[in-house]
C-alpha cells in the first residue's frame, strides 16, 4: 500500500443528489490515507478546481476518477468524455451513475414535462413570463448557450466507456474503502466489473426464510411486519431477493423492506425483470382474475417498485415517447 | 415506412411441447398464417423470462407472443400457470411505462391445435399491425442537438484554452 | 478459440426450396454472419449424402458450431446430432432451425418466407457459437413395467413381457381385468366368441409368475422419468381379504341387495352389492360396492360376513397405497361410450326400447341379461324390426369430429346377430359404410345377402309419436334417404344406438401425472402420427388400444405387442440416456431466498439448511426452466437454454431490426 509517487484522483458530481460526495467523506479518517496515497487534482465540491485544467491534463493522466450521478445534460455528457479522456480508471460511483438511481426515474417523463413542472407548476416557481430555459438565447452581446437538457438520462456507461462499477445509493463506506484498497494494491477485478458482492441482500439478511406463496402484496404502511420473519414472505415486496449484497441489509434489519439501491446481482441485465419475475413466481393463485388482482392492488407502481433505481439502465430505459413529444 | 406496408416484426416465444408441436402442426398442414411472428423454442412457457420479452422489444421488436400448453395440459405439470403470472406482472409494468397492451400476448395452443395457434398468430400480426411500429431505441435518441451541444463545448472551451 | 460454424440449409425437394430462396439464405449467411465458415444449401440435408457433407465439413473446416435449416427438430434433431458427433463434434453444438413447418409450409409469399428464414438462420447462428458440449446422462432401466388398463391392449403387453420374463405390473381400476372386450358376445368379422378368446388370455395373465395384478386400483402419483419411474398405486378397498378369498362366490349369492349395474351390464343388468362383474372376473374375488351395500347404507345386514367360509369380508379395510418402481409404463386405459342421452332426439333413456350399442352387446351375450335372448325392454317380447343408428356421437361436429371406425363393423355385427337369433327385419342407417380392415369388406357383403337393409342417411329423430296407422306404439326413424333423395318414416320395434368411442373421462388426469399429452379430442399424443405410433413425447412412456384413439380389436392388440417391443428394446438396452437439459445452481452465489424452493413441481430443487443454500436435484429435473426465469439472483443456469444463449438468439432473430435502428442512430462526433 505504499505509493512511490503519489497517484492522481478526481472526484465529478453529475445528474445526482450529492450523496455520493458525502458517502466517500463516510470513509472518515481513512480519507487522510487517501490523501497519502493520491493528489486529488480535481473534485469541484471539496477542492478549488477548473474545467479548463483538467483540459489541459495529458490524456490518461489521471489515475483513477470517481464519476458519480447521471447523465442528464450535454455539459454533463462533456465531462464524462473529458474525464473519461483524462482518466486511466473511469468508475461509476454509486448507483445514479452505474444504472441512473431516483434521477433515472425522470425517465418516466420527459423535458417538457419536467420543465412544466419545475418553471410553472411547483407552488416556490415564481415565473409570469413563463421562462424556460433555452440551449441558445441572443443576447445584445452576442449568443449565449446554456447545456441541452436531455429528454431522457444516460447512465455513465450509456455515454462513456466505464472501467469499473460501484454500486448503492450511496455506497456503504466501506464498500469505498474496499475498492479504494483493490485500486491502490492493484488488485482490481476483470474490467466492466463490478466492485462488491456477487451474492444478494438475503445473504446478508438474518429474517428466517421459507418456502414463499404470496397471496396478497402489502405496501408498507399497511402491515407492522414481523421481526424475524422473511419480509417478502409476509408480502411486504423486498427486493432484497435481486439486490446486491454489499450493504448489510440495512433496511431488512430495521423491518423495512430492501428497496434495490444496490443494483443487480453479476450476470443479470434487468433488475426489474429479475424482481418481477420471481415475485409473481410465487403468487399463490392460478386464476388470470386473481393473479391481477394481486398485482394490480399490491403493487400500484410497478415502474417505480421495480426500477426505483435502475430504470435507466434497464432493457427499455425509459417510458415510451409519444410522437408529439419531440 | 408507410403505415399500409408496415409489416412488424414479432418475437415468438414457444414451448417445446404444445405450441412449437402445435406450429409444426401448422406446417404439416399447409395452414398459412403471416410471416411475421419468429419463433424461437423454449422448453416450456415458464423458462420465458420477462428479461427476454424485455429484450425483444429493446432490440425493436413490435411486439412479442408467449405460446405455451393449456392452463391445466403443461407438460412440466404446472408451469404455465407461472408463465401466465410473470406475463400479468410483466404487462401491469409495461402499462407503466406506455407500452401498448396489444404488444404481448401469451396464448395458449396444445400440439393438436396447429389450426388454433395460426388464428393467434393472424390476430396478433393484425393487432400489431393496427398499433404500427415500436422502434423502442428510437425512445432514448436525443435529437441531433445533443451531439452538436456536446461538441459545441468542445468547440468553445478548446477556443478559450487558446486564448489563454 | 474462435467460433468456425458452419451452416447447412435444406431444401428438402421443392418443400423449402419451393418457398424459400435457400441458395440465398446459405449465400447471406455465409457472408453477412460473422463466425459462418461454411454455407452450404443441399437438396436433403437429412440424407446419408446430407450428412456426409456436414461431416466432411466439420472435419476439413475444423468446424466448432453446426446449424441446420431444415424441418423441424423433433424430426431430425437426432440425426444432425448424429451426424456431428460421427466428426468428432459434441452433438449439443449443433442447432436446428425450422425452415420447413414453420417458413415454407405456412407462408405464401416467397421473397417473405425468405426474409424469415434468414432470421431464424441468424437467431439460430448467434445462438449456437453460444452452446456448449454436454454430456447426457445415463440412468439404468428397470427391467419392470407398469401396464396401465387390464383391457385386451394391456394384457397383450403383459403377456408379451411376461413372456420374455420381465416383471410386470398391472393397475386396472374395475375389479376384475378383461376389460370392454369382456362385455362383447361376438367379435366381427369372424364372429367367434369373445369371451372364448379373451379369458384364457386374462386367466394366463391372473396367474403368471411376471404378473402381479392390481384390479380395482388406481395410479395416485407418478414421478421419476424413463429407466426409473416411481408410481403410488391406490388399492381401493374391496373389503374383501384378496388373501384369504377362494372365490366361492357364496357371499355374491347371498348378498340381499340387488342394484343395476352401470359398468359391466352398461345398465342393462344387475348385480349385487358385493359382486364380481362377470363369471370369468380374473381375479375372482369379489367387491363390496360401499355406495350401494346396506351395512354402509344403516349399519346392518353383514350376512356376506356371517357367510364367508374363510372370514375374507372385512367392512374395515381402507384405501392401500403401494409404490411401485418401474422402467417404463404402458398407457392402455382404453375408451368410454359416448353417453347417448347428450342426442335427446334419439331418445336413449326416454323412448324405452332405445338401445345403446353396450347394452345390445350384453344382451346378445349368452352370460347376460336376457341370456343371449334378443327382447325389447320388457324382457318378454322378441323385436320384429330393428333399427341400427351409425355415428351417434361420431362424424358430428356438434360431438365428436372423429370417426369411431369400429361401429359399421360391429352395426353388421348387430344385424347378423338379430337376423341368427329373431326373425327381425334389421335396418342400418348410415353414413359411409366403412369396413376397410381384413375380412370386413367381405362381411358387408354378407349381411347384404343375408338381408339386412341398408339406408344411406343420418337419424333426424327416433320418436314414438305415429302419425299413422302402421306406426302406432312403435319406434318411428325419421331419416333422409339419401341415395333415393327423399325423407322416409321407418316404424320399427327396437333402435340400436351406435355410440362413439370417446376417450375415458379422466385421460387427461391421468396424463397430467404421466406427462403425456392428449389431443383435441382427448385421446393421447403418439410420438409421430405415423412413424412412432406407440411412443410418446415422454420417454418411457407408450401408449396402446384405444386410449391413442379409436380402433378395433386387432389394432388394438397389435399395438400392445408393439409397445411392448418397444419396452423389451428399452430393457434390453439396459441404460438410457436422458437429455442434458437440467438446471443449476451456483452455490457460491446463492443467498438462499427460497424464491425457487416451491416452484418445482417435480421437487427437484432441495434447501440445505445448514449452508444457506439452495440445490437442485440433477435426477429428477426434467429441465423446463421455469426456476431459471425466477432466480432473482440470476444464479440458477439452465443448460442448453441459457440467457446468453436466448438472447443471442433474440439478437440474430431481431438482425434486420437491429440494423434498422443503427441506420437511424445519429452518428457520434469522437468525445
Amino acid at each position: 500500500m505504499i505509493a512511490q509517487n503519489k497517484g492522481k484522483l478526481a472526484v465529478y458530481w453529475a445528474a445526482s443528489c450529492g450523496g455520493c460526495e458525502i458517502a466517500i467523506l463516510a470513509i472518515d479518517e481513512k480519507i487522510l490515507d487517501v490523501s497519502k496515497h493520491f493528489d486529488i487534482v480535481f473534485w469541484p465540491c471539496a477542492t478549488d478546481g477548473k474545467v479548463r485544467d483538467v483540459e489541459k491534463m495529458a490524456d490518461g493522466s489521471i489515475d483513477v476518477c470517481l464519476f458519480n450521478g447521471g447523465i442528464r445534460t450535454s455539459e454533463q455528457e462533456y465531462m464524462a468524455r473529458l474525464l473519461r479522456r483524462k482518466s486511466k480508471v473511469l468508475v461509476a460511483f454509486g448507483s445514479c451513475a452505474s444504472e441512473g438511481c431516483i434521477p433515472g426515474l425522470a425517465n418516466l417523463s420527459n423535458r417538457k414535462e419536467i420543465f412544466h413542472t419545475v418553471y410553472h407548476e411547483t407552488p416556490s416557481t415564481e415565473n409570469p413570463k413563463g421562462v424556460e430555459p433555452q440551449h441558445v438565447t441572443d443576447v445584445p452581446e452576442g449568443k449565449l448557450y446554456l447545456p441541452v437538457f436531455y429528454d431522457t438520462l444516460f447512465t455513465l456507461d450509456q455515454v462513456v466507456d466505464v472501467d469499473y462499477y460501484l454500486p448503492g445509493c450511496p455506497p456503504e463506506a466501506e464498500r469505498i474503502w474496499d475498492a479504494i484498497t483493490a485500486i491502490l494494491e492493484n488488485k482490481l477485478p476483470p474490467k466492466g466489473a463490478v466492485i462488491g458482492a456477487n451474492t444478494t441482500v438475503c445473504d446478508e439478511c438474518p429474517r428466517k426464510r421459507t418456502e414463499k406463496k404470496i397471496r396478497k402484496f402489502y405496501r408498507t404502511w399497511e402491515i407492522i411486519p414481523d421481526e424475524e420473519t422473511c419480509l417478502l414472505e409476509q408480502g411486504l415486496v423486498c427486493a432484497g431477493v435481486a439486490t446486491r449484497a454489499g450493504c448489510g441489509a440495512k433496511c431488512p434489519k430495521v423491518n423495512s423492506p430492501c428497496i434495490g439501491c444496490y443494483g443487480v446481482n453479476d450476470g443479470v441485465v434487468d433488475f426489474g425483470a429479475r424482481l418481477m419475475s420471481a415475485l409473481a413466481s410465487v403468487i399463490d393463485s392460478d386464476a388470470p382474475e386473481e393473479i391481477d388482482r394481486i398485482i394490480r392492488e399490491g403493487i400500484p407502481d410497478p415502474a417505480g417498485t421495480f426500477y426505483r433505481f435502475s430504470l435507466a439502465h434497464s432493457l427499455l430505459r425509459r417510458k415510451k415517447k409519444v410522437p408529439d413529444e419531440e | 415506412m408507410a403505415e399500409e406496408t408496415f409489416e412488424p416484426k414479432i418475437v415468438g416465444f414457444l414451448c417445446n411441447w404444445c405450441s412449437y408441436r402445435a406450429a409444426d402442426l401448422a406446417g404439416t398442414a399447409r395452414i398459412k398464417y403471416p410471416p411475421n411472428v419468429r419463433i424461437i423454442r423454449v422448453m416450456c412457457s415458464g423458462r420465458v423470462d420477462p428479461a427476454f420479452v424485455l429484450k425483444a422489444l429493446s432490440l425493436g421488436a413490435d411486439g412479442v407472443m408467449i405460446a405455451g400448453c393449456h392452463p391445466g395440459e403443461c407438460h412440466y405439470i404446472e408451469q404455465n400457470y407461472k408463465a401466465m403470472r410473470r406475463y400479468h406482472m410483466l404487462k401491469h409494468t409495461l402499462r407503466a411505462l406506455g407500452l401498448e397492451e396489444d404488444r404481448i400476448r401469451l396464448v395458449w395452443a396444445s400440439a393438436a391445435e396447429g389450426q388454433q395457434l395460426a388464428e393467434h398468430i393472424e390476430e396478433f400480426v393484425d393487432d400489431v399491425r393496427k398499433l404500427g411500429p415500436l422502434h423502442w431505441p428510437s425512445n432514448f435518441q436525443e435529437n441531433g442537438e445533443r451531439w452538436h451541444a456536446v461538441e459545441a463545448l468542445a468547440q468553445e472551451h478548446a477556443e478559450s484554452l487558446e486564448v489563454l | 478459440m474462435a467460433e468456425r460454424v458452419g451452416v447447412y440449409i435444406c431444401h428438402c425437394g421443392s418443400n423449402i426450396a419451393g418457398m424459400v430462396d435457400v441458395e440465398q439464405v446459405a449465400k447471406w449467411a455465409g457472408e453477412n454472419l460473422e463466425g459462418v465458415v461454411v454455407s452450404r444449401d443441399y437438396k436433403f440435408m437429412c440424407s446419408s449424402l446430407g450428412q456426409a457433407m456436414i461431416e466432411e465439413d466439420i472435419k476439413k473446416h475444423n468446424l466448432t458450431h453446426v446449424v441446420v435449416g431444415a424441418c423441424s427438430p423433433h424430426l431430425h434433431e437426432k440425426t444432425f446430432r448424429k451426424a456431428c458427433q460421427n466428426a468428432g463434434l459434441n452433438p449439443y453444438l449443433c442447432q436446428m432451425t425450422n425452415l420447413r413447418e414453420h417458413v415454407s409450409w405456412v407462408s405464401r409469399d416467397r421473397e417473405k418466407a425468405t426474409e424469415k428464414a434468414r432470421a431464424l438462420v441468424a437467431a439460430a447462428v448467434e445462438r449456437v457459437k453460444r452452446q456448449e458440449p454436454l454430456q447426457p446422462l445415463s440412468v439404468d432401466v428397470n427391467p419392470a413395467t407398469l401396464v396401465i388398463g387390464g383391457g385386451i391392449a394391456g394384457l397383450q403387453a403383459t403377456l408379451e413381457l411376461a413372456d420374455a420374463g420381465y416383471p410386470v405390473y398391472v393397475v386396472e381400476r374395475r375389479p376384475s381385468i378383461g376389460g370392454h372386450m369382456a362385455q362383447f358376445d361376438k367379435t366381427f368379422p369372424t364372429l367367434d366368441c369373445s369371451a372364448c378368446i379373451l379369458t384364457p388370455k386374462m386367466s394366463e395373465a391372473g396367474q403368471h409368475p411376471n404378473v402381479t395384478l392390481y384390479t380395482y386400483s388406481e395410479v395416485d402419483e407418478v414421478s421419476g422419468s424413463v429407466g426409473h419411474f416411481r408410481v403410488r398405486i391406490r388399492r381401493k378397498a374391496r373389503m374383501v381379504t384378496e388373501d384369504k378369498c377362494t372365490g366361492c362366490g357364496i357371499c355374491v349369492e347371498k348378498c340381499p341387495r340387488k342394484v343395476v349395474d352401470e359398468d359391466f351390464e352398461a345398465g342393462f343388468g344387475y348385480r349385487k352389492a358385493i359382486y364380481t362383474p362377470f363369471p370369468q372376473a380374473v381375479p375372482r374375488i369379489p367387491v363390496i360396492d360401499v355406495h350401494s351395500c346396506i351395512w354402509f347404507e344403516r349399519q346392518k345386514c353383514r350376512a356376506c360376513e356371517k357367510l364367508c367360509p374363510t372370514g375374507a369380508i372385512d367392512f374395515e379395510q381402507k384405501d392401500e397405497i403401494i409404490e411401485l418402481e418401474v422402467g417404463n409404463i404402458i398407457v392402455a386405459t382404453g375408451w368410454n361410450m359416448f353417453d347417448c342421452r347428450r342426442i335427446p332426439q334419439y331418445g336413449y333413456g326416454r323412448l324405452a326400447n332405445v338401445f345403446t350399442a353396450l347394452e345390445f352387446e350384453r344382451m346378445c351375450n349368452a352370460a347376460g341379461p336376457t341370456n343371449g335372448k334378443i327382447l325389447l325392454r320388457d324382457g318378454k317380447t322378441e323385436p320384429q324390426t330393428v333399427a341400427i343408428v351409425h355415428c351417434v356421437g361420431s362424424r358430428d361436429s356438434n360431438h365428436n369430429e372423429y370417426c369411431s371406425g369400429i361401429c359399421c363393423m360391429a352395426a353388421l355385427k348387430f344385424g347378423h346377430l338379430v337376423l341368427e337369433k329373431t326373425k327381425a327385419e334389421v335396418y342400418s342407417f348410415y353414413i359411409d359404410m366403412r369396413t376397410n380392415q381384413k375380412g370386413y369388406e367381405e362381411f358387408y357383403h354378407r349381411l347384404l345377402e343375408e338381408g339386412m337393409h341398408f339406408v344411406r342417411g343420418k337419424v333426424a329423430e327416433v320418436t314414438d309419436a305415429a302419425r299413422r296407422p302402421d306406426e302406432a306404439g312403435k319406434l318411428i326413424v325419421q331419416v333422409e334417404d339419401t341415395l333415393l333423395g327423399k325423407q322416409r318414416r321407418i316404424p320399427v320395434d327396437m333402435v340400436i344406438l351406435m355410440g362413439a368411442l370417446e376417450p375415458q373421462t379422466d385421460a387427461k388426469e391421468l396424463g397430467l401425472k404421466l406427462g403425456i399429452s392428449c389431443s383435441m379430442a382427448g385421446w393421447y399424443t403418439e410420438r409421430h402420427p405415423k412413424l412412432d405410433p406407440v411412443a410418446t413425447m415422454t420417454d418411457g412412456i407408450f401408449v396402446a388400444g384405444t386410449c391413442q384413439g379409436p380402433k378395433d380389436i386387432p389394432a388394438s392388440v397389435a399395438q400392445g405387442a408393439a409397445a411392448a417391443a418397444r419396452v423389451m428394446g428399452m430393457i434390453t438396452k439396459r441404460k438410457v440416456w436422458i437429455e442434458p437439459v437440467v438446471a443449476t445452481i451456483d452455490e457460491s452465489r446463492c443467498s438462499g431466498c427460497r424464491i425457487c424452493n416451491n416452484i418445482c413441481p417435480y421437487n427437484a430443487i432441495e434447501y440445505d439448511e445448514a449452508k444457506g443454500v439452495s440445490r437442485v436435484i440433477t435426477a429428477m429435473c426434467k429441465g423446463c426452466g421455469t426456476c431459471v426465469a425466477a432466480c432473482p439472483a440470476g444464479v440458477i443456469s439452465g443448460a442448453h437454454f441459457s440467457n446468453e444463449q436466448v438472447f443471442a438468439e433474440i439478437e440474430g432473430i431481431l438482425w434486420d431490426a437491429l440494423q434498422e435502428e443503427k441506420k437511424a442512430e445519429p452518428q457520434a462526433v469522437t468525445g
